[in-house]
């Protein structure tokens, strides 16, 4: 007992130290230093909802989904379309996005676990993402193709014509909101029924799960979050391209939840923070992001692949150990 | 009454007969073993009786209903509970998940969301845990326990599940001689407190002999006798087959 | 358009030279997968180092060797690279999960598109064929491409090889058992690291084929790995896994399919593909010749 109040006390202090500091920081940055450290805070900001999402499955799922870049995309389009060409309120085009997001999740979903295995699951996720961008590529009429929806017409409460200031605080609720229901979802009884499976599939089929259905309902979720993070992903830009479903996509986020450590429920963020600002720097230099962002996978498979978080728990561990003896 | 009737059952593997043409009864309420040399098809008979395969032939009645088709989960809410010859368990779940995970699914709230795990089904878990004799582990990974830990945390899983039957897949396989003897107290043990009954494989003589009611002994996926310990000892087929040879499969 | 028959035949044909090229890459996809349990993502990507090969030897090597130079240079160059990769990077995490094996080849096609990128810059790259070959066949005034059924011919070639290496060797034999039964090369005692890095130089060959063969119909540019790979893991989803006739089969319909559809809907032809994959996945999960152990 007396452990439990000590850990709900040192938690009010982590809030009392990190809410100012999430308060302070538009201001720093925008006023402070440029407003582009800003847009790039909301830029990390959106991809950490997108990575945490994505690591729903992945992380505490064990499905290696090589398609979220069409859950993100999907959320994004469809908000844009029908902020341009309805009249539809933000509250409604926002949530409409959203759930088709995790009506593609669930369609693509469904394919995926049917069949047991890891082939099925990669190539399928894979192939059925990249349908959705040869879509969106080439239907014109409808997504205006390869040129992109330029100019989302942003409404004026969250618009980052002159601050991001704005925008900052109305992305920085929804995210904190989201990854709450994820934390809630990954300590719930359903997340440990999909760290069981995870864990050990057939043990979960043998106390009578029907592991499919578990799977599923995972991979709508975490196409639901990254639905949200494309919305967001969309209001900060003004401007979206197909890329955004491009099979590349999905490896940029693989590799934040891969670099920032899978097992850990804040690591896929620590990962999209440390690519988002690598690749501000890299993009800078040279053209070859993708070559980087490749050595760095293989570098991480083969020598880190408990990933920085998963490092750093290591360290601490051993630290632990040391102290005690 | 038979808990358990296998009539006929078949399977093959390209053209080899795992299993071929297995008749067997168990009755309610009994310790039952089946023993053979390796690759007699024993395995594969645990896996046709708890649907892992589906068969290719004869039926599988349980509680007196043909479950010859149902999938495994369906098997195992009717009561039939069953653990690997290579012990299968949550490896980087905690030894106290490792039988929550279970709970929480059998009571139907492995869809819930929003309410905090932890505080779950603490008491039927210490209950399960301190029967299998792991409730000091409780709170270490399971993927670091001891062999002979890991086999008793997957008898706890399987126990979770509020099994009728219990389908032990060598039990004692990996364990040292006290460790054995140990395990044959604590399954008995479980048994008759719960009321169980266990079908289990087996290697070692010992055990099946000091513990079972009847002994069905297979070879080449066939069953070349059954009957109670004294009969299988003095059978002369089992002695030709059986009796040179005493290894646990080296796994 | 009017869909007179010798139309239809040159629909035929097409199709048929274009389910040569995915039957060439889905049979080495999937008995790398059947032996070595590890999809290799990077196999488009093989294919487009075969294909960019291809364009600087023809190039480079004049005269009648040109082409045909290429044609058998450019895909042993790519196994070399492909056997490099199973000894240096694959080797070091078959014990691990089968999800970092995944990642490792996953990651391998971002550093080969941006090594070609790199080597051969980002536009599109034109391949000319030797004049035997440049003719065209006339069918009731439909012009046609010899090349077509060169490629074809090709294709039938290697199908005939493989069949007999399948059925008639011992290697071959052995990749069978060990796509049926994935402990069997082990429990049969063989040397199960040769045998894999073997496996995967046979089939990053056929990819470097395959890459080598389409270049001169073809633009050259970086998407077309991915291109080509989402079709064939189409195939080998459709086919069965693990299964080279399965493999075939679906990369006849597959051929087939996009070669009509483009007929109905000149942009979407690829989305008949997935309609294909999604009804089997729903109706027969373990493909037209596939076996539910296999997966």
């Amino acid at each position: 007992m007396q452990e439990v109040k000590k850990s709900s006390a040192s938690a009010w202090l982590v809030w009392l130290i990190l809410i100012p500091i999430f308060l302070a920081i538009p201001f720093v940055l925008e006023k402070g230093i440029s407003q582009y450290y800003l847009y790039l805070a909301i830029k990390v900001m959106v991809w950490a909802l997108f990575a945490m999402s994505f690591n729903l499955a992945l992380g505490y799922g064990g499905m290696m989904s090589f398609g979220h870049a069409a859950f993100f995309g999907i959320g994004a389009y469809t908000c844009s379309l029908l902020l341009i060409k309805t009249s539809c309120p933000l509250v409604l085009a926002f949530a409409a996005a959203t759930f088709a997001a995790a009506a593609a999740g669930l369609i693509i979903g469904y394919l995926s676990v049917r069949i047991k295995g890891i082939f099925f699951f990669a190539t399928i996720t894979l192939s059925f993402a990249q349908l959705a961008y040869i879509l969106v590529f080439k239907w014109r009429s409808f997504t205006f193709g390869d040129d992109g929806i330029q100019g989302i017409p942003v409404p004026e409460m969250i618009s980052t014509d002159e601050t991001y200031i704005k925008y900052y605080f109305f992305a920085l609720v929804i995210t904190v909101i989201c990854i709450y229901l994820l934390w809630k979802t990954v300590r719930s009884p359903f997340g440990l029924m999909l760290r069981s499976l995870r864990e050990n599939p057939e043990r979960a089929v043998f106390f009578g799960m029907k592991v499919e259905n578990y799977r599923l309902i995972a991979f709508v979720i975490s196409a639901f979050f990254s639905g949200v993070a494309g919305v967001l992903y969309a209001f900060l830009e003004t401007a979206i391209a197909p890329d955004i479903l491009f099979w590349s996509m999905s490896g940029e986020v693989i590799l934040m939840s891969v670099l920032g450590g899978m097992h850990v429920f804040l690591g896929p963020a620590i990962g999209a923070a440390i690519m988002v600002l690598l690749n501000t720097f890299i993009t800078s230099y040279t053209e070859y992001w993708p070559l980087c962002l490749g050595i760095t996978l293989i570098l991480i498979v083969l020598f880190f692949p408990g990933g920085v978080a998963g490092l750093i728990h290591e360290r601490y561990t051993i630290w632990r150990k040391k102290k005690a003896t | 009454m038979a808990i358990l009737e296998i009539k006929g059952l078949r399977k093959s593997f390209g053209g080899l007969a795992a299993v071929a043409g297995v008749d067997l009864e168990v009755q309610d309420g009994h310790i039952d073993s089946i023993i053979g040399p390796n690759g007699a098809g024993k395995s594969t008979l645990f896996n046709l009786i708890s649907g892992y395969y589906p068969c290719d032939g004869g039926q599988v009645f349980f509680k007196g209903k043909d479950i010859t088709g149902l999938t495994p989960q369906k098997r195992v809410k009717m009561g039939m509970g069953r653990s690997f010859q290579v012990t299968n368990i949550f490896p980087k779940l905690t030894v106290f998940e490792n039988i929550q995970a279970t709970i929480i699914y059998r009571i139907g709230k492995g869809i819930n969301f929003f309410s905090d795990v932890r505080k779950y089904a603490a008491e039927e878990i210490e209950e399960i845990l301190s029967m299998v004799e792991l409730i000091e582990q409780a709170d270490d990974m399971a993927g670091i326990l001891s062999a002979g830990d890991r086999k008793r945390l997957e008898m706890g899983i399987v126990l979770a599940t509020a099994p009728d039957l219990l389908l032990l897949d060598e039990p004692t396989c990996g364990m040292s001689p006290a460790e054995t003897s140990n395990t044959i107290e604590l399954i008995k043990k479980i048994a008759q407190d719960k009321s169980l009954t266990v079908l289990f494989t087996e290697h070692k003589m010992d055990m099946v002999f000091s513990i079972s009611s009847r002994i069905t002994v297979m070879n080449f996926g066939a069953i070349i006798a059954a009957g109670k310990p004294d009969d299988i000892r003095a059978n002369e087929k089992v002695q030709q087959i059986y009796f040179g040879e005493n290894r646990c499969s080296s796994k | 358009m009017d869909f007179d028959a010798s139309m239809l035949f040159v629909q035929f044909i097409s199709g048929l030279s274009r389910a040569m090229i995915l039957f060439l890459m889905a049979s080495g996809m999937t008995i790398i997968f059947g032996v070595m349990r590890v999809i290799n993502f990077a196999h488009g990507a093989f294919y487009m180092i075969g294909a960019y090969m291809a364009f600087t030897l023809s190039s480079v090597l004049t005269g009648p060797l040109g082409f045909w130079g290429a044609l058998l240079i450019a895909p042993t160059i790519v196994c070399a690279i492909g056997g490099l990769v199973e000894v240096v990077l694959l080797r070091r995490i078959y014990e691990k999960e089968h999800l970092l094996q995944i990642l490792l080849t996953y990651a391998l096609i971002f550093v080969i598109n941006d090594g070609i990128k790199l080597s051969w810059g980002g536009e599109m790259k034109i391949v000319t064929l030797p004049e035997v070959l440049t003719g065209y066949v006339t069918f009731s005034g439909h012009p046609f491409p010899i090349y077509y059924f060169f490629i074809i011919t090709v294709g039938v070639l290697v199908a005939v090889l493989l069949w007999l290496l399948l059925s008639k060797t011992r290697f071959g034999k052995l990749l069978r058992a060990s796509a049926e039964h994935k402990d069997m090369v082990g429990l049969l005692g063989y040397n199960v690291g040769g045998l894999f890095t073997l496996v995967f130089i046979m089939a990053t060959w056929l990819a470097g084929l395959s890459g080598a063969v389409i270049a001169p119909t073809v633009r050259l540019s970086l998407g077309m790995g991915m291109d080509v790979i989402i079709e064939c893991f189409i195939v080998v989803i459709v086919g069965g896994l693990g299964n080279i006739w399965g493999a075939l089969l679906a990369a006849l319909i597959a051929g087939q399919i996009y070669a009509f559809g483009i007929l109905i809907l000149p942009n979407f032809a690829m989305a008949f593909l997935f309609i294909l994959a999604a009804l089997i996945i729903i109706f027969r999960p373990y493909g037209l010749l596939g076996r539910a152990t296999q997966a």
